[in-house]
């Protein structure tokens, strides 16, 4: 026979104060099973614990329901106190009778009440069908992989590397550098962005403990969290780097040109090329689209001026297999594309409306206009400069709905350095808020507007050409008037958004997005830094828009974290996963399609049937990969998948119990 | 082609010409127009600025009537056009209110029959079929297409992209007209300002004559009695405002299709706006 002690929590006035307490209690003690039923004023504190074990001595409990907030908060504590009281940690049971019952039902206290009554005759009724459960271990592999080289992935790479563990950082552009390399100056501080970012590019690239492969993409992601397997696919570059010495001869000779993804369309680069001077590897790749050769079978100009014969047109894709423990996803962001949807602002027939990464390059030292303000229609220095800021943030009907949280500022760093590089310019800012939480960012705003920066508070409802200048037109809300601005450039701050693919890799490593496909993390507050799959890791803008310091914070917080998953050899696996009973299973693999995390694979068994030996498919669960949703239980036809923890009886009981 | 035809008040008074020419190139066209009877106000101008209900019970009396005769419905006009068809839409995503509008009208209407515009009309016959019909290719007309606020909005129920529409210069290039890329397509005219404020409408006004000269306009195309209005009556007080001013007819889309069909200026209205006309028709020729 089970015996079970209830304990009911206050959580001071929390439950207290609607739930009446001691009369849950009372009701429990009738319980089947139940032989200790008592309340405390807050159950997690080390007394209230304390009186648990003492219970579980005294009174020879085998089972604990603790009637209190949702497991989410306190499993873990209970099971622990369990645990020191010499009870295995899965014979708990929680009610949650806080935020599923005092919290909703404030105003109705003696329905709460009894509706507590009923949880937590629900969770006495699983009780008394749990079973011990013990957690295996599983190895780690202490090796990470790092996807994408932004500064996000860097950071991560470099702090994974440094604690001394080895790192594979794939990126699918020819260099490292991401964003953070095409900025002029970073904001509120204005550093030049290069100048810390390109040593860190070269610290990845030195980096004894990090292989680096870039050009290349992940193809494959197989395994589970410590024991993960990877494909990854070296594009080809058509450049045989072990041969090449980066000595530029080849793309100053290509005769094709293209526009530059590096100068945002606004420079040309050639058809063999390095994305920018401080690349790295600075050896170049040949963009085969527009390869005179590729494209036309003549040419091979680069072939002949290769001092050191390093051109390879037959190189192919390789494809390479690497095995890691952990996985950091850093693939950071792309803008939202304003030229299919804001008609208002020209869809894009505009040459002098640009957007802010178009206007870094233009500022930039190494820009196409050599850190210049020239308009691109006619290369004139531009009188008066227009920005515009939430362009496909904060707008449901045409963009996104959320902020991105970075045009604020870096806006206001433009406007800035319009003032001083143009002196007599005019700057007019079009906002709908002003949002500059971060440190020393109000302080930068303001300094801008002291610079002269005119800033209007309203929506622009339409950019059109006069003759050779643009008009905005907009809405002053503050005057309460429509206001026309005449403008030689317009700079739009548009939307942060995933970078283009992310919900693809999404599914293709086994993590979730959000509905505007930036990546899930595990806990919004309490584990921001763990993708729901376990072993995955989120750095960066890839899980919502975010700005420099945020970043390399947030992608050290992932490095940590994979630091201390490779902190030893083996690690517990949780033991509530799913498990099959292959004499029930049939083989209808239908467990297999509901299953978000890949965990469920068809396996041969043969057994004697009838004196003969037969061999049948059925399912079979990698408790590595397994996260105990559940899906496929509910899937499974002959009833032959539990939950351990919460199997088939233990879950209809509790049914019976609430329902009956 | 059998429809509905709701002509709307402008369409008898102050759109006669339009009335005309519509029902001109209809016919040319094979549409057979069935005048919906007795019908009464789409619920334009002052109706909808005052009560959404009473907007949405005018509009709803006039579908009903249009749904008895089991045709769907045109309406030139673009602002009774935008009233029938948006009440539609409204109506459909709110049963509650529906009911209650058709308690209100006593003649219930069931969302049976589409409201089309006479953009939709015309290119529901397709392209080929008015090239086939042009006996006197529109060659030499730059023509600027307005549409004014209503033909392509709200989103709701736009039948092209609101910021740069291109359904009426898909038909004006099937007549041979050339059109031109200009920026003041869907701004407003300055609509009922014109009567109560015209301080306010005739800037409104100058500049979309202004957008449309830049252009290299020498004509300007619309769909809307209203447009049409402040466009052509009042450019004779617009033109302060402009420097290089010249004269800018305008026409109703119908207008320049019946020419091109070979229609005679006379049973197309063109005498009756206040802009000359000649130049055009010495350019078609």
């Amino acid at each position: 026979m089970k015996r079970i002690g209830v304990f009911v929590c206050w959580c001071g006035t929390n439950i207290g104060g609607v739930v009446d307490v001691p009369q849950v209690a009372k009701a429990a003690s009738s319980f089947p099973g139940v032989v200790l039923a008592t309340d405390y004023k807050y159950m997690c504190s080390e007394p209230g614990q304390e009186l648990i074990v003492q219970a579980i001595r005294e009174h020879r409990l085998t089972r604990v329901v603790v009637a209190a907030c949702t497991p989410r908060l306190h499993e873990n504590t209970f099971r622990k106190t369990l645990e020191r009281a010499g009870l295995n940690p899965y014979l708990l049971e929680i009610a949650n009778i806080r935020e599923q019952c005092a919290w909703a039902h404030q105003k109705q206290p003696g329905r709460a009440t009894e509706k507590a009554i009923s949880l937590v005759r629900r969770a006495v009724a699983k009780a008394s069908r749990l079973e011990p459960l013990f957690a295996s271990t599983i190895p780690v592999t202490r090796k990470a992989l790092v996807i994408g080289g932004g500064i996000a992935g860097m950071q991560a790479a470099l702090d994974i590397a440094d604690a001394g563990h080895q790192v594979i950082l794939v990126e699918r552009e020819p260099t490292i550098g991401g964003k953070m390399a095409m900025l002029d100056k970073t904001f509120p501080t204005l550093d030049c962005s290069a100048c810390i970012c390109t040593p860190k590019m070269v610290a990845v690239a030195q980096h004894p403990s990090i292989t680096l492969y870039t050009y290349a993409e992940v193809e494959k992601v197989e395994g589970y969290v410590g024991n993960f397997e990877v494909t990854i696919r070296q594009k080809a570059r058509s450049v045989d780097h072990t041969k090449c010495t980066g000595c530029g001869t080849c793309w100053e000779k290509c005769p094709t040109r293209v526009p530059s993804e590096f100068e945002q369309g606004l420079g040309t680069r050639k058809a063999i090329y390095v994305s920018f001077p401080q690349a790295v590897p600075n050896k170049p790749v040949i963009d085969r689209r527009h390869c005179r050769y590729f494209a036309a079978g003549k040419c091979r100009v680069c072939e002949k001026v290769c001092p050191t014969g390093a051109i390879d047109y037959q190189q192919g894709d390789q494809l390479i297999k690497e095995k890691v423990g952990a996985i950091v996803m850093a693939t950071g962001y792309d803008l939202f594309e304003w030229e299919k949807v804001y008609g208002e602002y020209g869809y894009g027939r505009y040459p002098n409306v640009i957007t802010s990464l178009q206007f870094e390059r233009l500022i930039n030292a190494s820009g196409p206009t050599g850190g210049k303000i020239l308009r691109p229609s006619d290369g004139k220095e531009p009188q008066s400069v227009v920005f515009v800021k939430c362009v496909g943030s904060r707008d449901p009907a045409k963009g996104k709905e959320y902020c991105s949280r970075i045009c604020c500022m870096y806006t206001a760093k433009h406007a800035h350095q319009v003032l001083e590089k143009l002196p007599g310019a005019r700057v007019y800012v079009f906002y709908m808020d002003v949002r500059t939480a971060g440190k020393a960012y109000e302080e930068f705003y303001l300094r801008t507007l002291q610079d002269g920066a005119h800033y209007i508070r309203g929506r622009v409802s339409k950019i059109y050409p006069e003759g050779d200048r643009l008009i905005v037109r907009g809405v002053d809300t503050l005057l309460g008037r429509q206001v026309e601005v005449g403008a030689d450039l317009v700079v739009l701050a548009t939307a942060v958004v995933p970078s283009r693919g992310a919900a693809e890799l999404a599914r293709l490593v086994g993590i979730s997005c959000d509905q505007n496909d930036f990546y899930t993390e595990a806990h919004p507050k309490l584990r921001p830094v763990e993708a729901n799959t376990a072993g995955i890791f989120l750095a960066g803008a890839c899980q919502g828009p975010k700005d420099i310091p945020d970043t390399v914070a947030q992608a050290s917080a992932a490095a940590a974290k994979v630091c201390a998953l490779f902190s030893r050899e083996e690690m517990a696996a949780e033991p509530t996963v799913a498990q099959v009973n292959q004499f029930l299973c049939y083989g209808c693999l239908e467990c297999q399609k509901v299953c978000p995390y890949r965990a469920i694979e068809p396996v041969t068994v043969s057994e004697n049937a009838a004196g003969k030996k037969i061999e049948r498919t059925v399912a079979s669960v990698n408790s590595g990969l397994c996260q105990g949703c559940g899906a496929c239980t509910v899937a499974c036809k002959p009833g032959a998948i539990n939950l351990k923890g919460f199997s088939n009886e233990q879950v209809l009981a509790e049914v019976d119990a609430l329902c009956l | 082609m059998r429809l509905a035809y709701y002509p709307g008040c402008s369409l008898e008074t102050s759109a006669r010409e339009y009335n005309h020419s519509v029902q001109l190139v209809g016919r040319l066209m094979g549409v057979e127009f069935h005048e919906i009877p007795d019908w009464s106000c789409c619920g334009a101008s002052a109706g909808h600025t005052t009560s959404r209900l009473l907007a949405l019970a005018l509009a709803a009396r006039n579908l009903a009537l249009a749904e008895e005769m089991g045709l769907d419905v045109v309406a030139p006009c673009a602002a009774c056009y935008q009233r029938l068809a948006l009440a539609r839409h409204e109506l459909a995503a709110n049963p509650s209110l529906w009911e209650r509008v058709n308690g209100i009208t006593g003649r219930p209407f069931n969302g049976t029959i589409r409201v089309k515009s006479i953009v939709e009309m015309l290119l529901s016959a397709g392209t080929e079929k008015i090239k086939s019909l042009v006996v006197r290719p529109l060659r030499g007309l730059k023509v600027a297409a307005y549409y004014g606020c209503l033909l392509v909005r709200p989103r709701a129920i736009q039948i092209d992209d609101a910021e740069n529409p291109q359904v009426m210069e898909k038909i004006l290039r099937a007549a041979g007209a050339e059109v031109v890329d200009w920026t003041h397509k869907t701004e407003c005219c300055g609509a009922s300002l014109a009567v109560s404020n015209e301080e306010v409408a005739i800037p409104i006004i100058s500049r979309i004559l202004k957008a449309a000269l830049a252009a290299g306009a020498n004509c300007i195309a619309c769909a809307c009695p209203l447009c049409h209005f402040n466009l052509d009556i009042r450019q004779a007080k617009a033109k302060r405002f402009l420097a290089n001013y010249r004269p800018l007819p305008v026409l109703y889309l119908t207008q320049l299709l019946g020419l091109a069909m070979g229609q005679g200026e006379r049973e197309l209205g063109l005498e009756a706006h206040f802009v000359e006309t000649r130049s055009i028709l010495k350019m078609v020729g």
